[in-house]
């Protein structure tokens, strides 16, 4: 067995049933040995897309995604995805080809040190020096990237590596890893002090992020017994469900004002597997300096990075509630649920039904997509203005059902989430909700979705513009919209040219799919319906939209959390 | 020694060790982590200790805010290479740095350096036409003091080694 096999095999070990890549010259051996192993390939048409497909079948599965990309160019390829699982926490495993050993570091032809390059965006990076080793590093890498906080791992393997003999057992006991978290000691106190802290609280707001998707029963009983309300962030939407009388909603940025208000107003913060972004928070001084902080996180470096916790807890949410609920009282908080829905009635989210002129509102459309799939759907999204419509509008029912790329904030990751999610859970509906810049972004995997008759379906809203930078240079520069216009250039009278490129629909269908354009409000509820009985092939629904939607509220970077923009009135 | 400053200069200097795996590529890691912040490692000594499959690194930083040099060494014990980080700089620690010393030197002065070689317990280990080399071991503030003496004779070339530490006491081997 030469050292490709034995990858491919260790993979096998660690239960992976697909991988996502590209072939390339150093992963030729690789891909030379795949027939021998039971493990499907999907062939992605860019690397990124590997690395986001990888992605996406790891935060719908919580299962560790693998991607495979070749040395130099395949590899600086995979370097956007892996920079989005670390800030995300995605469990990923990368594997890239290398130059052959006595080739390392002469500027070989594709040779790049992608161990360096990646240093700061990785849990664990592994060069392969000897065949030997292959099989205890692939099981530390898996071990790694799933455990504590998960995160990316990396392993670049030389060319020459996978073609020599490998005699290593493929067995490797467990209790050689390297990497475990170490046992907590103080668990039994933090958890003392943290109850006593939620006991005393009499307006106690939780804030739930993504640390939170593993743990959805016991925030669910958690919530119950002490009567606290909950918000969420991008990355913990749908760790709660969003219809339950104690769910608030969204918080940050473009949170729901009220949530917002929940947060900044209330006199303990109890935070589960977050991490006080600065898309949350806003100004961290003004971020309700006087809140009492309970602050839960595998991660003991989260702990007093951003905001000093006054009971910190160094576990898994799903740990540490298991131990909070019962060392909490019953709670019976009416008198501040009472205040939250008063915000909530007072300054609801709105989602626009149609313009007078029949106009599609994209508010509308994933309060369409909610209803049509009863939030059972897997819905990606990219980055942008539809982005922050879908985790405001579209309702979850379960975890892990939203993915979006919250940290690093990457156009382009739509489409590649999606199809990795398809692959992993063939039997759910899956959405992209995508907007026309981010879709263009790695429009190639469309070929994927052909091929593997994935009938996923592709929610485009189309303003012609790159919306949410668009909204900046509305609202903070001036209407000075430099270069975010993506039809053509406006002409000098200032009505826009009608050159439209690309025709999303024309493109959908010379991949292979189906493309339905849709105008006008009345025939949205018609598209939803067809997309969702097309089953043999991906299908695109091309929405077009106002350029001039707005996403409401919005808390200006680096602004006061507690005090958003709230959505100006009479903008029909 | 100012105390943390939030807003004004460069405060104290702390002395970190950290216990890590002896391999390729794991000082890369660490140092990373403090130039993303932008700190400036005054010392550093990296060393195999008696086990063969660690190294001790001992690193020397200034900070105008502990709360960053604190994180820092949080994200510094996450990497999967580290067994452990301490910040010594409030404990009772034994530290020694050497330095190596090529002084220029005439009939006239040697005496005179000999003189200070003495009184610092330092070695003279080389002896050419005009120049003389010196060996000197101590805390850091020590071999300061020497080097300030020696300044005027006329420092030819200097080479430190950075500041090695142990806790004092019966301490864990953490």
């Amino acid at each position: 067995m030469n050292g490709a096999e034995a990858i491919l095999r260790c993979l096998q070990a660690e239960g992976v049933e697909v991988v996502f890549g590209y072939p390339g010259g150093a992963v030729i051996p690789l891909y030379d040995a795949l027939h021998k192993v039971d493990l499907r390939h999907v062939l992605v048409r860019q690397e990124q897309g590997a690395a986001f497909m990888a992605a996406g079948y790891a935060r719908t599965t919580g299962r560790v995604g693998v991607a495979i990309g070749t040395s130099g160019p395949g590899a600086t390829n995979l370097v956007t995805g892996i920079a989005d699982c670390y800030m995300d926490s995605v469990p990923t495993v990368f594997i890239t080809g290398q130059v052959a050993r006595p080739l390392i570091g002469r500027d070989s032809f594709q040779e790049v040190d992608v161990t360096g390059i990646t240093l700061p965006i990785v849990k664990h990076s592994y060069l392969v020096q000897d065949p030997e080793e292959l099989p205890q590093i692939i099981r530390e890498a898996f071990h790694l990237a799933r455990s504590g906080r998960p995160g990316p791992v990396l392993i670049d393997v030389p060319k020459d590596v996978q073609l020599v003999e490998c005699l290593a057992s493929i067995d490797v006991p467990t209790s050689e890893l390297r990497g475990t978290p170490t046992v907590n000691a103080s668990f039994d106190e933090q958890i003392a002090a943290a109850a006593a802290l939620i006991d005393a609280s009499t307006r106690p707001t939780l804030y739930v992020g993504g640390g939170s998707l593993d743990a959805a029963p016991e925030l669910l009983e958690f919530a119950e017994k002490t009567d606290i309300p909950v918000t969420w962030t991008l990355m913990g939407k749908g760790a709660f469900p969003e219809d339950h009388e104690l769910s608030v909603g969204m918080l940050g940025m473009h949170g729901a004002a009220y949530a917002n208000y929940a947060i900044t107003r209330c006199d303990t913060m109890i935070v589960l597997g977050a991490r006080f972004d600065d898309r949350v928070t806003g100004k961290l001084s003004t971020f309700n300096p006087e809140a009492k902080v309970v602050h839960v996180d595998i991660d003991a470096a989260e702990l007093g990075k951003n905001r000093f916790p006054d009971a910190p807890v160094n576990a898994t949410v799903a740990e540490a509630l298991r131990a909070l609920t019962p060392a909490c009282a019953s709670g019976d908080r009416a008198a501040w649920k009472q205040q939250v829905a008063e915000w909530k009635q007072r300054h609801p989210l709105v989602a626009h039904v149609a313009r007078p002129n029949g106009e599609i509102r994209p508010q509308h459309l994933l309060e369409k997509l909610t209803a049509a799939t009863g939030g059972r759907a897997i819905v990606s999204t990219d980055v942008g203005q539809h982005q922050m419509w879908a985790a405001q509008f579209y309702q979850p029912k379960e975890p892990r059902l939203f993915l979006t790329s919250g940290g690093l904030g990457t156009m382009g990751a739509g489409l590649p989430l999606a199809l990795g999610a398809w692959f992993a859970r063939p039997d759910r509906e899956v959405w992209l909700v995508t907007g026309d810049g981010s879709l263009q972004m790695n429009i190639q995997e469309l070929a994927v979705a052909v091929i593997a008759k994935a009938p996923i379906k592709i929610l485009l809203i189309n303003n012609g513009y790159l919306g949410m930078v668009r909204q900046w240079q509305e609202l903070f520069h001036e209407r000075n919209y430099s270069e975010t216009w993506l039809h053509d250039k406006p002409t000098p009278d200032g009505t826009p040219a009608d050159v439209l490129s690309p025709d999303f629909c024309a493109l959908m269908e010379a991949y292979g799919g189906k493309a339905r354009r849709v105008w006008s409000d009345q025939q949205v509820n018609d598209a939803i319906d067809w997309a969702r009985t097309v089953q043999d092939g991906p299908v695109l629904l091309e929405f077009i939209v106002n350029e001039e939607e707005n996403v409401w509220p919005m808390v200006p970077a680096g602004g006061d959390t507690g005090e958003p923009i709230l959505e100006p009135e009479g903008v029909e | 020694m100012s105390s943390a400053n939030k807003n004004g200069g460069w405060s104290r200097p702390h002395t970190i060790s950290v216990l890590v795996e002896n391999k390729p590529g794991v000082l890369t890691r660490v140092a990373g982590l403090f130039a993303r912040r932008g700190y400036n490692i005054d010392s550093l000594a990296v060393a195999a200790t008696d086990d063969p499959g660690l190294s001790r690194m001992t690193v020397v930083v200034q900070t105008k805010d502990e709360l960053v040099l604190s994180q820092i060494c949080a994200q510094v014990e996450k990497l999967v290479d580290v067994h452990s980080i301490n910040d010594h700089t409030e404990e009772a620690i034994v530290a020694r740095e050497l330095a190596l010393v090529k002084v220029r030197c005439d009939d006239a002065s040697l005496a005179a350096i000999l003189q200070i070689v003495t009184v610092f317990r330092a070695r003279t280990v080389d002896i050419a036409e005009g120049e003389v080399v010196i060996e000197v071991t101590g805390a850091r503030d020590k071999i300061d003091a020497m080097l300030r003496l020696l300044e005027r004779h006329g420092i030819v070339e200097m080479a430190r080694t950075g500041e090695v530490i142990l806790s004092r006491g019966v301490q864990p081997k953490t």
